[in-house]
């Protein structure tokens, strides 16, 4: 058996439609369980008062990190067929700079916003009208941005790549970080519990 | 127009200060975060992908405006590339039916827990229509960013991250660093 099953040819497009929609509901049901269809625990990251949005991430990120690290090394699962976006630097950094704004000023992402909608948020609909603004301007906008778009292309770059450091020594850097991270996290929430949104719920 | 956004909003919170169903508390966010990861690991092992979301918006506004002006989606370098080449439905796409499916997920879980609800979200100082003009805004920059980054918080952060790919870590840095950089000239709308 070799994973990614639907890259050997396990199951064919229109059923990869179905796999799509079942994992969908797996991403939305741990979304709202986590509280990130509320815009006020999203926002108060911002504020230290409620480190939700660290802690799922980071949780999230070494458990699936991990999973592919060690499924490729045992060789079940051949990370040569595993998509990877190329990196392009600097529009990939002022685009994380204008999302960080957005996220503060509209308080969801476009993932949590379609969990706020669905649990019948009207903040999270607007959320989400703007996006779609967002990305018709773009669209626009596009002739103008596109040598922009285009520039300081790194191909496809890892961390191990980038630093030269072996692949399973950059996964141990990283949970170690999560580690210090979750510490952070956990001292901050006591300290501001006074301002956290979620003990007022 | 405010007047008919404050009516609008008046209805909702009317509502909600009828509902008396006791809302669960949210889950513990490392047992949340360690499932979430699971279902990232899925998609990889199963799929070969990550997770997304702002990709399907692409998809659906590139359709859309096909449908309007098909002419100018032709013409338009980075909507025709959601709309193909006519060869295959670009209603048919990966991302859309997984956030069809995000959309569900967040329902049965927010039903299961009685925490669905007509509502706004806001902070104690500012007002509903105030809450909903800041949403449009930051949506519309999300919307933007996003697409100027090739992915948002799902597929750039999470699913990149986790593939230690170095653009979704740069990303992911400045998606925190913009975020705490505004934070400051916000805190009227949310603290």
């Amino acid at each position: 058996m070799n994973s990614p099953f639907f890259k050997f040819g396990f199951f064919n497009f229109d059923m990869s439609l179905v796999v799509a929609f079942i994992i969908g509901i797996g991403f939305g049901f741990a979304l709202e369980r986590g509280g990130f269809g509320n815009a006020r625990i999203l926002a108060a990251q911002f504020y230290f008062s409620n480190m939700r949005v660290l802690k799922v991430m980071f949780t999230a990120i070494v458990t699936a990190m991990l999973g592919i690290y060690y499924l490729s090394v045992i060789g079940f699962m051949d990370l040569s067929l595993v998509y990877v976006g190329e990196t392009y630097i600097l529009p990939q950094v002022v685009g994380g700079l204008i999302l960080g704004f957005g996220f503060i000023i509209g308080g969801y992402c476009p993932g949590t916003s379609v969990v706020s909608f669905a649990t019948g948020r009207l903040d999270g609909f607007t959320f989400l009208a703007g996006v779609v603004a967002g990305i018709f301007v773009f669209g626009e906008m596009f002739p103008l941005l596109e040598s922009f778009y285009y520039s300081t292309n790194l191909g496809k770059l890892t961390l191990p790549e980038f630093f030269n450091l072996p692949y399973g020594l950059v996964v141990f850097f990283v949970v170690l970080m999560a580690l210090g991270a979750f510490a952070a996290a956990e001292w901050a929430e006591k300290k501001f519990a006074d301002k956290n949104p979620e003990n007022s719920l | 127009m405010t007047t008919l956004v404050r009516k609008i909003t008046h209805i909702f919170e009317k509502e909600e200060e009828k509902v008396e169903v006791k809302s669960q508390p949210y889950s513990n966010p490392y047992v949340v975060g360690f499932g979430l990861g699971l279902v990232l690991l899925a998609a990889y092992v199963i799929m070969g992908r990550g997770l997304g979301a702002s990709g399907a918006f692409s998809t659906l506004i590139s359709v859309g405006i096909e449908t309007v002006a098909p002419e100018h989606a032709k013409n338009n370098a980075y909507f025709s590339e959601y709309i193909g080449d006519g060869t295959t439905n670009p209603l048919k796409d990966w991302l859309l039916f997984e956030v069809i499916g995000v959309l569900a997920g967040g329902f049965i879980s927010g039903s299961l827990a009685g925490r669905v609800k007509k509502k706004i979200e806001k902070g104690p100082r500012i007002s509903s229509w105030q809450r909903l003009m800041f949403a449009f805004i930051g949506g519309g920059l999300m919307g933007f960013g996003a697409k100027l980054a090739r992915g948002c918080t799902s597929g750039q952060a999470l699913s990149g991250g986790a593939m230690l790919n170095l653009g979704s870590w740069a990303f992911m840095m400045m998606v925190f660093a913009g975020g705490y950089a505004g934070a400051y000239f916000l805190r009227r709308q949310w603290t």
